[in-house]
């Protein structure tokens, strides 16, 4: 390997190898003891006959010490926003407070059954209660319910609204207007739920075309799910216009709500003329990402939506208790059972506490302005396809390292090399070779830079050695895998006659 | 702000590096008449302090100190402390999904081991990184019966956890799948016959929990052969995973979907949790969700990578197998650390002991109330009938700090006054007895006094 110079980031350093669990297996090894059993022993052959379970296979036998020290080493092969900045595009890598954990973990609330009496459960309804006004603030609108699981998950939620309302006016209409810079769940969503999808062109600033928009407006449009700030960063300035063009028809509007980062104390989408938006509590509100979940994905409606909302529905009684709300009869249903992914309401409404409305807002001036200020440290140094404001996140693209046969992906490798997790690549659609920045508020000027430095030297490194860059990563713990090899013979499980 | 780390000094330098001398200039694009000129109207900015405390009263509103007797989908089991000190390690707690392989090495394999695991426990070939939880895994499962069968209709056992159910209607109802209920026997098992009426050349599955709603363990072989015989699939919901210690795993199964929460997951008013999907090899490109798999690097170093991505939403779009993105990756680790304490040993102890207390509390209430469904096997919970109203009988062991079994008028009216217990490791046989004592001992005294019409609603309002 040539001689590079090393970043003022990250460094190499020993990190532990360590095999599959199962490999250190042993009969004999344990890390549980029960109490002794204080009722009769039961004979479970003569209790459960032929649904006895004799043998459970290959799970493991090990030690406690072994348990700690095997996933300690695993941990320590992630990136982890508690590493560094995490500059993943439309995914708001921020800061995960630890009070949010410590307060999730109080006993009652963590250990408060989804069926215990309302009488007992005032705690956990007085958290919902309090969150749900609070995201009603923040987003204008007139109603909530904080049941969906995931972004996706109140995107589909959403779309269920969408259709219970037409349904309710005697039409369901056929089709769902999604812009070509939309995130994958949106058509994925539409389809879901039975709508046909219609793409609608992005203009020249990266914004909904909204002449093309009005030719695509028909009575058989049901709804035009829209993300705004868009994935380009890009605030969709005339989505008032969009709003009355969609409203004219008998059209609504959806927000996709996960870049709500950008606009959190700044503006409220229920004043823009939005009728129904998700909101990411993993994303906006703090809440850890944890390697790919647990989400949390609210849906806001305005008045008109609000008789559809799943059930159950958080309400004041009239002795002032609250409690759950279950005759709805126009509502959309369960979309999962309990009430939500409650865990994530604490922490939600912990960060939202522990920022206060001018918190809130400071907050999101600083997401706004790292964006910026990466934008133009790294203008010129690679192609900004769209020269439209940015707010919270900025795309460019690979097009100059490209002529050279470095590609997004590539340039994302060798990042690693500089102690960086990568941006999101390749994404959004309409940017040929896309890098999507979003550094979020939670760096400090220093790590700003040290970025900005990274990206500048790959960017050297390619003019003067693209094969170099091609090659990376250098320093992680393994080279690239192949992906190929993955998926055409697919091994998705451990067998002992795969070992190494 | 406290999170933010920023002094005045570094936000001016920045903005004279943009060239811009206010950052209200950044926010230009918002057209003036939507920008926002006031503050929030939330609560004013708290001290670590001041939350820790707002936070401690909520808990102490919520059940704090009672001992309850409820499962019902979401059960309280000891969770292993070291689950916590793992899952809090920031490089799990604060990292991404791992789509960037070479920085993800740990989760990715963690998520390797969990899949292998639960593949082992569920008898089926593979399973997958995890679906939000136990309700829209079983949805999700249906539809994907549907896409490997090219059929449109399903039958589900009224047995089936009834907020599962009405998740399914949900989800259904707009992919055009009509459901039907299929009811069950004295035995509190799925009624064969009626299945066997129900199940047409139509129906893509039949989807079945065991241990079911009422705790009873269904013959899924028997069941299987009605579903296979006429090439409709069976799919097995799965809400107790702890019984997989002791229970035979539906093999017949052609899909399980499951809830994991029992394995190491806080009851947390009901989520997070972790569903999770299992199957046969020969239906994984039909499967949803994320699946790590095993591959080498360039030097032929063994790594794990996320795959069949061409099934997934932000390759397929519309036509990808389901819209999930976000899945439980921090809660799926939970219960591959608490499946790695327990192992082929440990669990099999546990759901013995969860057998042996729930076996002890039926027959002690058998001796004052009636048992139901005795014919069939169970696990750890049970339903018991009493002449008195489970509300009122429950109001009483409130005021013993004791949550009683669930009333299940609300979701089967026919089983009149009865209630399902659940008992598992953690109850005590002094509880059980005093929770007996409370209940049942005393009905004959209350129902001297049997409760007006105005006492029971007032009941069902403590709901």
């Amino acid at each position: 390997m040539k001689t590079k110079p090393m970043t003022r980031k990250a460094t190499r350093h020993i990190s532990q190898n360590e095999g599959l669990i199962f490999e250190k297996s042993s009969p004999g090894k344990a890390a549980w003891k029960l109490p002794p059993l204080d009722v009769p022993e039961v004979d479970t052959a003569k209790l459960l006959g032929k649904q006895e379970r004799k043998d459970l296979g290959y799970m493991p036998e090990v030690s406690e010490i072994e348990i700690i020290r095997h996933f300690t080493r695993l941990s320590t092969w992630n990136y982890a926003i508690d590493l560094g900045m995490f500059p993943l595009g439309s995914c708001t890598m921020k800061y995960n407070p630890r009070v949010n954990e410590f307060v999730a973990r109080l006993e009652g609330l963590a250990n408060g059954h989804p069926y215990q009496p309302e009488k007992i459960s005032q705690g956990a309804l007085q958290i919902m209660k309090t969150l749900s006004d609070c995201l009603l603030e923040i987003t204008g609108m007139d109603a909530i319910t904080l049941q969906p699981a995931a972004g996706a998950h109140g995107e589909l939620t959403g779309m269920l609204l969408v259709r219970a309302y037409h349904q309710s006016k005697g039409n369901a209409r056929k089709k769902i207007l999604i812009p070509d810079s939309a995130h994958g769940t949106n058509p994925a969503t539409a389809a879901t739920v039975g709508y046909a999808v219609e793409n609608l062109k992005s203009n020249e600033r990266g914004m909904v075309d909204v002449a093309a928009l009005a030719a695509q407006m028909t009575e058989d449009v049901a709804a035009l799910m829209v993300t705004n700030p868009n994935t380009l960063g890009v605030f969709e300035q005339e989505i008032h216009k969009i709003a009355e063009l969609m409203h004219a028809k008998g059209g609504l509007l959806y927000m996709d709500g996960a870049n709500m980062n950008a606009l959190v104390a700044k503006t409220r989408p229920g004043d823009f003329g939005v009728d129904v938006m998700h909101m990411n509590l993993h994303k906006t509100f703090s809440t850890p990402h944890g390697g790919g979940g647990p989400g949390s994905g609210p849906v806001a409606v305005k008045k008109i939506l609000e008789p559809f909302l799943p059930t159950p529905v958080v309400i004041t009684k009239p002795d002032g208790a609250l409690g759950f709300e279950y005759n709805r009869p126009q509502s959309v249903g369960r979309v999962r059972a309990f009430y939500g992914n409650f865990g994530m309401f604490i922490r939600a409404l912990a960060y939202i506490f522990a920022n206060g409305p001018d918190g809130l807002r400071q907050t999101t001036e600083d997401a706004v302005l790292n964006a910026n200020y990466i934008r133009k440290g790294l203008e010129g140094v690679y192609d900004l396809p769209y020269s439209t404001p940015s707010m919270h996140e900025v795309v460019f693209s690979d097009k100059i390292q490209a002529t050279k046969g470095v590609k997004t992906v590539d340039l994302a490798k060798r990042l690693i090399d500089y102690g960086f997790h990568p941006y999101t690549m390749a994404f959004p659609l309409i940017v040929h070779g896309a890098l999507m920045i979003e550094p979020t508020e939670s760096e400090p000027k220093e790590e700003l830079d040290l970025f900005i430095e990274a990206m500048k030297s790959i960017a050297e490194e390619v003019e003067e050695d693209p094969q170099f860059v091609l090659d990376s990563p250098h320093n992680a713990r393994i080279s690239r895998l192949d992906d190929t090899l993955a998926a055409r013979k697919p091994v998705l499980r451990w067998k002992p006659e795969n070992v190494g | 702000m406290r999170y933010l780390p920023k002094s005045p000094a570094d936000r001016a330098a920045m903005l004279q590096a943009i060239g811009i001398r206010s950052v209200d200039e950044l926010f230009s694009p918002i057209p003036a008449k939507f920008r926002l000129t006031r503050d929030l109207a939330v609560p004013r900015q708290m001290a670590e302090s001041e939350i820790v405390d707002w936070f401690k009263q909520r808990a102490k509103e919520n059940g704090e100190g009672y001992t309850s007797f409820l499962g019902a989908g979401a059960y309280f089991h000891h969770r292993p402390v070291v689950i916590d000190a793992l899952v809090q390690r920031g490089e799990f707690l604060t990292s991404y999904t791992p789509y960037q392989a070479e920085f993800a090495q740990g989760t990715l394999q963690a998520i390797f081991e969990f899949q292998t695991m639960i593949s082992e426990l569920t008898g089926m070939d593979l399973a997958n990184a995890s679906m939000y939880d136990g309700s829209t895994g079983a949805a999700e499962a249906v539809m994907m019966a549907c896409r490997i069968t090219g059929r449109h209709s399903a039958v589900v056992a009224r047995s089936l956890h009834p907020e599962y159910r009405e998740v399914l209607n949900t989800y259904a109802t707009h992919q055009a799948i009509p459901v039907k209920t299929v009811s069950f026997t004295d035995s509190g098992q799925i009624s064969l016959k009626e299945l066997e009426e129900a199940v047409g050349e139509d129906t893509a599955c039949v989807l079945m929990q065991s241990p079911n709603f009422f705790g009873t363990i269904e013959d899924v072989e028997a069941i299987a052969e009605i579903a296979h015989k006429r090439g409709a699939l069976l799919i097995v919901s799965i809400a107790e995973a702890v019984s997989l210690g002791v229970v035979e795993p539906p093999r017949a199964a052609d899909i399980v979907a499951m809830e994991a929460q029992s394995f190491g997951v806080p009851l947390g008013f009901g989520g997070p949790y972790c569903g999770v999907l299992a199957t046969k090899e020969k239906f994984v490109r039909q499967m949803p969700g994320r699946l790590a798999g095993q591959t080498v690097d360039k030097n032929g170093k063994r790594g794990f990578v996320l795959t069949l991505a061409t099934r997934e939403q932000h390759i397929r779009r519309e036509k990808a197998t389901s819209n999930i993105c976000t899945n439980q990756a921090l809660v799926a680790l939970m219960v591959n650390i608490f499946m790695t304490v327990y192992g082929k040993v440990g669990l099999r102890e546990l759901a013995k002991q969860n057998l042996a207390k729930a076996v002890y509390a039926a027959g002690q209430f058998g001796k004052h109330a009636k048992v139901l469904f005795a014919g069939a096997p169970r696990f750890n919970e049970f339903v018991v009938q009493t002449s008195e109203d489970p509300y009122a009988i429950n109001s009483r062991l409130l005021g013993h700090k004791i949550v009683g079994g669930l009333p299940l008028k609300k979701f089967y009216p026919e089983l009149k006054n009865a209630a399902l217990w659940c008992c598992t490791e953690l109850t005590t046989r002094s509880v059980i007895d005093k929770a007996i004592d409370t209940a049942v001992g005393l009905v004959a005294e209350s129902e001297r006094s049997a409760p007006s019409m105005k006492e029971t609603e007032e009941h069902e309002v403590a709901r």
